[in-house]
C-alpha cells in the first residue's frame, strides 16, 4: 500500500506535518484511563474511534471540577458562580471557533450533537427557503444523519432530495455535478469524511461549484474535525456540524457552525429561556446570535469540556495526530491484506480514519462478536449508512476505526483474532 | 428426555469449558447440527424479527409434539438456534410454552451475548413459545 493512499490534506499542511516531532504514544495513552482497562481478561484494543474517541484525563478532570466548583446557570446569573460558568462557557466557544478558524465566536452554535445541528439546520431552513418544487443536494454515502432530516423536511415543504453517486471504490461521482446542482437545488448538504468508507471528499471542489451557483454548503465534519485539520474559512462552507464525543470531548454536545450573514438570515428552531429579547403574550422578540439558536439550559459542563478537548488536541497538534493515524491506517491496511479472502469495502484514493472490510462470506456480526471476546472493539453493520451497505450488497461491514492513541501492536492483534476468527467460522 | 434434563445437560457440558472463545467452539459446533430448513420455508415470511442477522425458523406439529427447523446467515447466531431447537425440538406445545429457558442465564449467554445477538436470541425464544400456544389453542379447541 503506497503512502499516497491516504493523503486528503495538502503539500503545504504535510510540509509543515514533517517539521513537527514524533509523539510519544506510550506516554499519550496514560492520559486515557480506559486504555489500561481489560476486558474478558485481556486487555482492551480499542478499534471503535470512529463512534466515539476515548477521553483523556484533561477532559475528565474539567467535567467534574466543573460540578464541583462551577455548576451554576449561565448567562443570566448575578451572582459569582453564574459569571464564572458563564465565562467558562463562552471560553469554551471562543476555543472551539479558534480550532476551525470561524470568523466570529458567534459563529458557533451549541446542541447536542452533529444529528441535532443536521436536523437544526434542515428545519429552519427549509421552513425559509425550501419550497414546492425545489430540492437538496446529498450524497449517496451519508450517514443516516445527513440523509433523514432532509427527508422529512422535503416531504413537509414538497420538495426532493437529490444524491450525487458514488462508484465502486467509494468515490462520490462528479462528472455530472453541474447539472445535478441545477436551479431546483436550494442547499447542499455532504460528509466531509464517510464514516463507513473512510473516503475523502473534495470540499473545496464542490463548495466552489455550488457558490458559482449562488447555493449554499452544509459539511458534515463528524469523522473529520478529530482526524485533519479544518479551516471553515478556507473551504468557505457556510454550515458545518460536529460532535464533541468524537473529538475526545463528552457525550450530549456537538457544534453547528454557520457564517453569520445565513445564521441571521435563518429563523429560530427551538423556543424557550435565553433564545429570547423579550416575551409578551402578544408578540416575542429573539435573542442575537449565537443565543437564537440555544434555547434553554445549554450542555454547560459538556460545553466546558469540550473546550478541553480543544485544549488536548492542540497540545497534541492535529497535524502530529494526522500523521500517527496515517502512518496506522497505512500499517494496518498492509497486515490486514496478508488475511485470505479480505475484502476491503471503500477503496476511495483520499481516505481518513477507518478501515470497513470483510472476511469471504463470514457475517460482520460473526467476526465482530469473536473479536469481542479477544478484547477487541470493532464496529459491524451497516454504520448507519444503510444505502451504502445496498450499493455494495452486502449486510455490513467490520470496520475498525483508529485514532492516534492506538498502536501498531494493537492492529497485530487485531490481524492476529482476525485470523483465528476465520479459522473458527470457516 | 424432558426440557430441563436437556437444559441442565448443556449447563454441565458448558462448566467444562475454560473461557468465551471455547464456549464460543463449542455454539459454532452446535450449529453443524442444526436440523435445517427446508428450501420452501426459507423465506421473508419466516424471518425473525429483531435479529441484526438473518434467521429463518419453521415449526412443525407431528403426534402432539413440535419439530423446528431453522438457518442463518451468521455462523455463531446459528449455534445458538441449535442449542434452542437442540432443547425444545420434540416436545409438546404444552411443555414448551411453559418452559422456564433457565440455560440461557446459567451459561452466562444474557451477560456475554452483545446486546443485538442477546436480544435476537430471546426473539427467537418468543417466536419458539408463540408457535407452541398456536398449537396448544388448536388442540383445544379440537
Amino acid at each position: 500500500m503506497s503512502e499516497s493512499c491516504f493523503t486528503p490534506i495538502s503539500n503545504l499542511q504535510k510540509r509543515k506535518i514533517m517539521t513537527q516531532t514524533k509523539l510519544n504514544i506510550q506516554e499519550i495513552r496514560k492520559d486515557f484511563p480506559i486504555l489500561g482497562t481489560t476486558v474478558y481478561g485481556k486487555p482492551l484494543v480499542y478499534f471503535d474511534n470512529a463512534a466515539t474517541t476515548q477521553k483523556p484525563r484533561q477532559v475528565l478532570d474539567v467535567l467534574s471540577r466543573y460540578y464541583e466548583t462551577l455548576n451554576s446557570n449561565v448567562h443570566r446569573g448575578v451572582h459569582y458562580l453564574s459569571q464564572e460558568a458563564t465565562s467558562a462557557f463562552e471560553e469554551a466557544r471562543k476555543k472551539v471557533a479558534g480550532f476551525i478558524n470561524a470568523k466570529h465566536d458567534h459563529e458557533i452554535i451549541f446542541t447536542k450533537g452533529t444529528t441535532e445541528g443536521v436536523n437544526l439546520v434542515a428545519s429552519c431552513f427549509g421552513r425559509k427557503f425550501l419550497k414546492k418544487g425545489d430540492s437538496i443536494l446529498i450524497s449517496a454515502m451519508e450517514h443516516h444523519s445527513n440523509i433523514v432530516p432532509w427527508q422529512l423536511i422535503c416531504e413537509e415543504r414538497e420538495a426532493t432530495l437529490k444524491v450525487i453517486p458514488i462508484n465502486t471504490n467509494g468515490e462520490l461521482i462528479l462528472d455530472d455535478l453541474d447539472s445535478l446542482m441545477d436551479e431546483t437545488v436550494k442547499l447542499v448538504a455532504f460528509t466531509y469524511v464517510s464514516n463507513s468508507l473512510a473516503t475523502v471528499n473534495p470540499v473545496e471542489t464542490i463548495v466552489g461549484l455550488a457558490h458559482s451557483k449562488g447555493i449554499p454548503v452544509l459539511l458534515d465534519a463528524a469523522q473529520a474535525v478529530q482526524h485533519i485539520p479544518v479551516d471553515v474559512q478556507q473551504l468557505d462552507v457556510d454550515f458545518m456540524v460536529f460532535s464533541g464525543h468524537k473529538m475526545y470531548g463528552p457525550t450530549g454536545v456537538g457544534i453547528l457552525y454557520g457564517k453569520e450573514e445565513w445564521l441571521d438570515k435563518l429563523p429560530p428552531y427551538q423556543g424557550g429561556g435565553e433564545m429570547i429579547r423579550t416575551v409578551s403574550f402578544d408578540r416575542t422578540t429573539f435573542n442575537g446570535l449565537p443565543f437564537k439558536f440555544e434555547a434553554g439550559t445549554p450542555d454547560i459542563s459538556g460545553g466546558i469540556a469540550l473546550g478541553a478537548a480543544v485544549d488536548y488536541i492542540k497540545s497534541i497538534g492535529i497535524e502530529n495526530i494526522y500523521e500517527a493515524e496515517h502512518e496506522l491506517l497505512v500499517y494496518a491496511q498492509e497486515q490486514l491484506s496478508t488475511i485470505e479472502n479480505i475484502r476491503f469495502i471503500g477503496t476511495a484514493k483520499n481516505r481518513s480514519g477507518a478501515i470497513s472490510f470483510l472476511v469471504g462470506d463470514l457475517h460482520p456480526f460473526d467476526t465482530g462478536d469473536l473479536l469481542d471476546k479477544m478484547g477487541i472493539a470493532v464496529r459491524t453493520g451497516h454504520h448507519c449508512t444503510q444505502p451504502v451497505m445496498d450499493f455494495f450488497k452486502i449486510p455490513g461491514t467490520v470496520r475498525a476505526s483508529f485514532s492516534f492513541y492506538n498502536t501498531k501492536e494493537e492492529i497485530d492483534r487485531l490481524v492476529e483474532g482476525l485470523k483465528k476468527a476465520v479459522a473458527m467460522l470457516s | 428426555m424432558t426440557i430441563n434434563e436437556i437444559q441442565d445437560e448443556i449447563i454441565e457440558e458448558f462448566e467444562l469449558y475454560g473461557d468465551w472463545m471455547e464456549k464460543y467452539e463449542a455454539i459454532i459446533q452446535l450449529g453443524k447440527e442444526l436440523p435445517l430448513i427446508s428450501e420452501e420455508f426459507r423465506k421473508d415470511e419466516n424471518l425473525i424479527r429483531g435479529c441484526q442477522s438473518r434467521v429463518w425458523l419453521h415449526a412443525e406439529y407431528r403426534d402432539g409434539r413440535i419439530f423446528f427447523t431453522a438457518d442463518s446467515d451468521a455462523v455463531i447466531t446459528k449455534g445458538l438456534i441449535s442449542m434452542v431447537i437442540k432443547v425444545l425440538n420434540g416436545q409438546t406445545p404444552k411443555d414448551i410454552a411453559e418452559a422456564d429457558l433457565y440455560f440461557v442465564n446459567k451459561i452466562g449467554l444474557n451477560s456475554h451475548l452483545s446486546p443485538t445477538r442477546s436480544n435476537g436470541l430471546h426473539s427467537m425464544l418468543k417466536q419458539m413459545k408463540s408457535y407452541a400456544v398456536a398449537y396448544l389453542v388448536k388442540e383445544l379447541n379440537k
